[in-house]
């Protein structure tokens, strides 16, 4: 469950980033964060990965508050997401195997707990096949699926895509939006940031959008007009 | 269940580290190499120095002669006064006939001492001390008894031992200290190549929640392959050049009288001194290095 209370960011430069964001997450949802360039969306993804602190206002991520939150307990609150980027991020000299027991390891996961995780995940993706690949030799759909997968690995409560299709075709884009889908009738609560209109309309979900540092409409089924607001 | 320690993982990223940057590997354990090296030079000159003094604290002794007009009684009455006096450890007194049977020994056949009368020599204190560096000050403050004559202390020898070993030392503790931060520079650097090298898989590992420890330990597990490496490299260049110079000692004439303390004996302390000094240098370069990388 994410919770933004009157959050205000103001970066060391002066920039207004947020001005007064109210928005609140539950488990489960799937939600659309959407607005143009310079809107805020990147600053409230900095802000529930921890990144950076809000200026003003409460925050809450998971249970962690992060107005408050120690430097030790960032790691643990970050276990509670899975991250997807629009460039993907693979290690491109590990297979799409070890991409993934890669992010195991980093919390710790046993090699057990690994072998078991790890077959599950990528069967859910579609790529079992395809384990020891390496991210070069796959496609851009397939890379950002193995993306999905990494996220997915440590069984995080939440999934937050950061343009997660911005460098795929439409039908590739919308591959990777109905596997965010089914992810999120597993049970994980998913967040996407984007700006692509046609990918967001053909999903009755709930739209947030903001616009310069504040939400201007938050709408379940809703549609997104794209620049144009 | 999680694990706490992956150390097998640690090892293996540090090893694989060492071998991606190897020029930079390589320039850290030759300068860890040359920073113990000199250090163990100079410390082993600073202990052996100490050994002859010891030798010479040992057997070291001054006299103290008693005054002509003293008889021995009154003579043997200034014992008191002198073993107050502070840094003495022992005083023995030597009659005027022991000090010429002393005198005498090895010189038998020398007829013209033993014609010399008894009481030719005087009355005297042999007087050993506990700190050789205060012998000048001990035999000053003997010689101010009313009784005693004359003081006979080679401080001079004492004096010179005490001072090239006051030197070594000193210029070695400038030397380690120079050497110890290029070391410290080095390995910093080394470690903080290997860093940039994986950024991107410590972004993505600080994403999915690794701890600062978890990303901080394969580099510290990197210094620490480095120092030790270095340290025994070092250890067995310093055995070597040990034994040339314990060799040319022994062939030299002129420094017969020189005693240097095998190496065997030096072995275990010196081993351990290295190894925990090229430990403490790769932590300490690889803690400078990451520290503020790991804020975020």
């Amino acid at each position: 469950m994410i919770r933004f209370i009157d959050v205000y960011k103001e970066y060391d430069n002066g920039t207004k980033a947020l001005k007064g964001v109210n928005m609140r997450i539950d488990d489960g949802e799937f939600v659309f964060l959407v607005g143009p360039s310079g809107s805020g969306k990147s600053t409230i993804m900095k802000l529930i990965t921890g990144e950076i602190s809000p200026t003003e206002g409460k925050l809450m991520v998971n249970g962690y508050s992060l107005n408050n939150i120690s430097p030790k307990q960032i790691p643990l609150m970050r276990r509670t997401l899975g991250i997807v980027f629009q460039d993907f991020r693979l290690i491109e000299k590990k297979t799409v195997h070890e991409n993934l027991s890669f992010a195991m390891r980093a919390i710790g996961a046993s090699n057990r707990d690994m072998r078991k995780r790890i077959g599950y995940v990528l069967r859910l993706v579609g790529l079992e096949e395809k384990a020891h690949q390496y991210p070069g030799q796959l496609s851009g759909g397939e890379q950002q699926r193995v993306a999905i997968a990494r996220a997915l690995v440590n069984n995080p409560n939440m999934i937050i895509a950061d343009e997660p299709t911005g460098n795929l075709d439409p039908s590739r884009s919308l591959e990777i939006m109905m596997l965010l889908e089914r992810i999120n009738e597993l049970g994980t609560t998913i967040l996407v940031v984007t700006h692509e209109m046609n990918l967001v309309n053909k999903f009755a979900k709930r739209v947030v959008t903001i616009q310069e540092g504040r939400i201007i409409s938050d709408e379940t089924g809703g549609y997104y007009h794209g620049e144009k607001i | 269940m999680a694990r706490r320690f992956d150390f097998g993982y640690y090892c293996k990223e540090g090893v694989h580290s060492i071998f991606m940057h190897g020029f930079m590997s390589f320039a850290a354990v030759c300068m860890i190499v040359a920073c113990l090296l000199i250090m163990g030079s100079f410390s082993l000159v600073a202990v052996n120095l100490d050994n002859m003094l010891g030798d010479l604290e040992a057997e070291n002794e001054f006299l103290a002669y008693v005054d002509e007009s003293y008889s021995e009684e009154e003579a043997r009455a200034l014992q008191s006064k002198i073993e107050v006096i502070p840094n003495v450890a022992e005083v023995l007194f030597v009659t005027r006939a022991e000090a010429l049977d002393d005198f005498r020994l090895g010189r038998e056949d020398n007829e013209l001492l033993s014609s010399l009368p008894d009481d030719v020599l005087r009355d005297r204190y042999r007087i050993h001390v506990d700190d050789i560096e205060l012998l000048k000050e001990t035999s000053d403050a003997v010689k101010t008894v009313t009784g005693v004559a004359d003081v006979n202390a080679a401080y001079d020898i004492a004096q010179g031992f005490v001072m090239v070993r006051n030197i070594a030392t000193g210029i070695a503790l400038v030397l380690i200290g120079i050497l110890v931060f290029v070391s410290l520079f080095i390995i910093a650097n080394t470690i903080k190549l290997a860093f940039f090298y994986r950024r991107e898989e410590i972004a993505i590992m600080k994403m999915c929640g690794a701890t600062n420890s978890f990303i901080r330990w394969p580099f510290i597990v990197q210094g620490m392959i480095l120092g030790l490496f270095g340290a025994l490299l070092a250890f067995l260049m310093q055995w070597g050049v040990y034994s040339l110079v314990v060799k040319a000692v022994i062939q030299s004439n002129g420094l017969s009288l020189v005693t240097i303390i095998p190496f065997s004996v030096l072995i275990p302390k010196l081993l351990l001194i290295f190894c925990c000094a090229g430990l403490l240098i790769g932590v300490v370069g690889s803690v400078l290095a990451i520290r503020k990388f790991l804020q975020v």
